[in-house]
């Protein structure tokens, strides 16, 4: 409960800090937070081009399953990179002035939700152009943001307060992200992989609750499956609280390794 | 362990009771995995201390103004973010009864990308302003650093003698029960400098607690009526800021 007064206290604080990430993203490129929709449409658009000469995957609304998935995956992944480094590129600040630590990492991934909501513009362009029909059940779009945005937080408030103390993360953190786009249905169909491996990527693999749900919703016109709901939703709460916790645990001794 | 409470009454504004601070010497920090699985093999994670600050006690009363002086690295910026709870004593016990205002270093509550119109509300919101208060006295603060003209130009142009000005603007906008500064006047030019000191005085008359580090001894002397000397750690003398400061003088 504290802690939502303290965010609410600084919410000043944390409304200047995205303010500050977005404007200073765009600053001085012509055109400016366009680029957050154009960005995801071209290379979705190579992407389209590439996989449907090479591969012959029977996709409905090919595109659409495509711009969802690499747009999620990249909100993760730019949140959870930028988290990395939130503590750290705020080091000469931290050290002069008390501020909790965690509002740095919580402005990181709230900024990047902004351009990930404005990214949500290249997707609505392209289910116009590809006419999937719209239904009631894009009003689960937002439930399944939210589910990710937890998930993103907990995972960068983790990674956040490792890196402070082994900087080798950050290239650790590299290759598992490769690894991990392999690994999440993006481009290519689930029904694609090994049976060993799908059983993994279905069970373990976080990013491909959030994915799964968000196609169910736009591009299948239904309900997302409730057992995903759930898992969607208890992944997020457990990384939050991982997270969390390994966080409030290690913020005291920052300001000796910053 | 810190202690914040809100000012009402009590006999000392700061108390600061046998604190001793711990630092992991800087050389030892062992900050990636090889490292650090080396010295768990080989038993030396046991880090290397430092200890910045030794049992120290100190109490000020409100409306003091203390000056701290020793020597470069004996630990009076430390005792200074010991108070504003930046760090956390090792032992000891460090109690505030008051809100503090930290006159932060030289941009470093800054992003030199952005203009001074938007750092200043950047760096009002650090201190915990609201934007609506910020709104409210922006034109005194930039009254007051005298930069009308330079407004949407990005702070990274800006020259230090200009970042300070704003940044002390900025920090004694409000009068708070606690005022620290720590050396970064000395960038300014000596009419700010004057008019830096004018500022301090006002707020010392309206009540407010003083802590000022500064090498210009006779900065201290004119501002401060108690002085710390400080030297590896511990309070040398404390007392008299016109005694202790030609004891330090004379003795370093």
């Amino acid at each position: 409960m504290k802690i939502f007064r303290e965010i609410y206290e600084y919410r000043d604080l944390v409304k200047e800090l995205v303010s500050k990430d977005l404007k200073l993203k765009y600053r001085r490129s012509f055109l400016g937070y366009v680029w957050s929709i154009l960005n995801p449409l071209g290379i979705m658009l190579v992407m389209v081009i590439v996989f449907s000469n090479m591969f012959r995957w029977d996709i409905k609304y090919y595109p659409v399953y495509l711009i969802i998935g690499q747009t999620m995956f990249n909100y993760m992944n730019q949140a959870t990179s930028h988290s990395m480094y939130s503590i750290l590129d705020n080091a000469s600040l931290l050290k002069k002035i008390y501020i909790p630590k965690y509002i740095f990492t919580f402005s990181k991934v709230t900024s990047d939700l902004m351009d990930f909501m404005f990214s949500m513009g290249a997707i609505l362009l392209v289910m116009i152009v590809t006419r999937v029909p719209f239904s009631l059940h894009l009003f689960w779009v937002p439930v399944v943001a939210f589910e990710l945005y937890l998930f993103v937080l907990g995972l960068g408030l983790f990674l956040a307060q490792a890196s402070v103390f082994f900087r080798d993360i950050q290239y650790i953190y590299g290759v598992i992200l490769t690894a991990w786009t392999y690994l999440t249905p993006i481009f290519y169909p689930e029904s694609m992989l090994p049976e060993w491996l799908h059983f993994l990527v279905v069970r373990f693999n976080p990013m491909f609750f959030y994915v799964k749900q968000m196609r169910q919703c736009i591009i299948e016109q239904a309900n997302p499956d409730p057992k995903l709901i759930l898992a969607g939703f208890g992944c997020g709460a457990l990384f939050i609280l991982v997270g969390g916790l390994f966080f409030k645990r290690n913020q005291g001794k920052f300001i000796l390794y910053i | 362990m810190v202690e914040y409470s809100k000012y009402n009454g009590q006999e000392y504004m700061i108390d600061i009771d046998d604190v001793t601070v711990r630092f992991n010497m800087a050389s030892e920090i062992v900050d990636n995995l090889k490292e650090y699985f080396i010295k768990l093999v080989k038993h030396q994670l046991m880090f290397q201390e430092f200890l910045a600050v030794k049992d120290f006690s100190l109490k000020i009363k409100p409306g003091e103004a203390w000056g701290f002086v020793g020597t470069n690295g004996a630990g009076k910026s430390t005792m200074l973010k010991l108070i504003s709870g930046i760090l956390e004593p090792y032992k000891g016990k460090v109690t505030v009864n008051g809100t503090i205002a930290p006159l932060i270093e030289l941009g470093a509550g800054f992003d030199m990308n952005l203009t001074a119109r938007e750092n200043i509300y950047l760096n009002g919101t650090l201190l915990g302003h609201s934007r609506k208060f910020m709104d409210e006295h922006f034109d005194e603060i930039v009254d007051f650093a005298e930069l009308w003209d330079f407004l949407d130009v990005p702070i990274k142009n800006y020259s230090s003698g200009m970042q300070a000005r704003i940044a002390f603007a900025i920090a004694t906008m409000v009068r708070p029960d606690i005022l620290i500064v720590d050396e970064v006047l000395a960038v300014g030019d000596f009419k700010f400098q004057e008019k830096c000191h004018q500022r301090m005085r006002e707020m010392l008359d309206g009540g407010t607690t003083l802590l000022l580090v500064s090498h210009n001894i006779d900065d201290i002397k004119k501002l401060c009526d108690h002085a710390a000397w400080i030297d590896h750690g511990n309070l040398v003398a404390a007392g008299n800021a016109e005694d202790i400061c030609n004891r330090y003088v004379s003795e370093v």
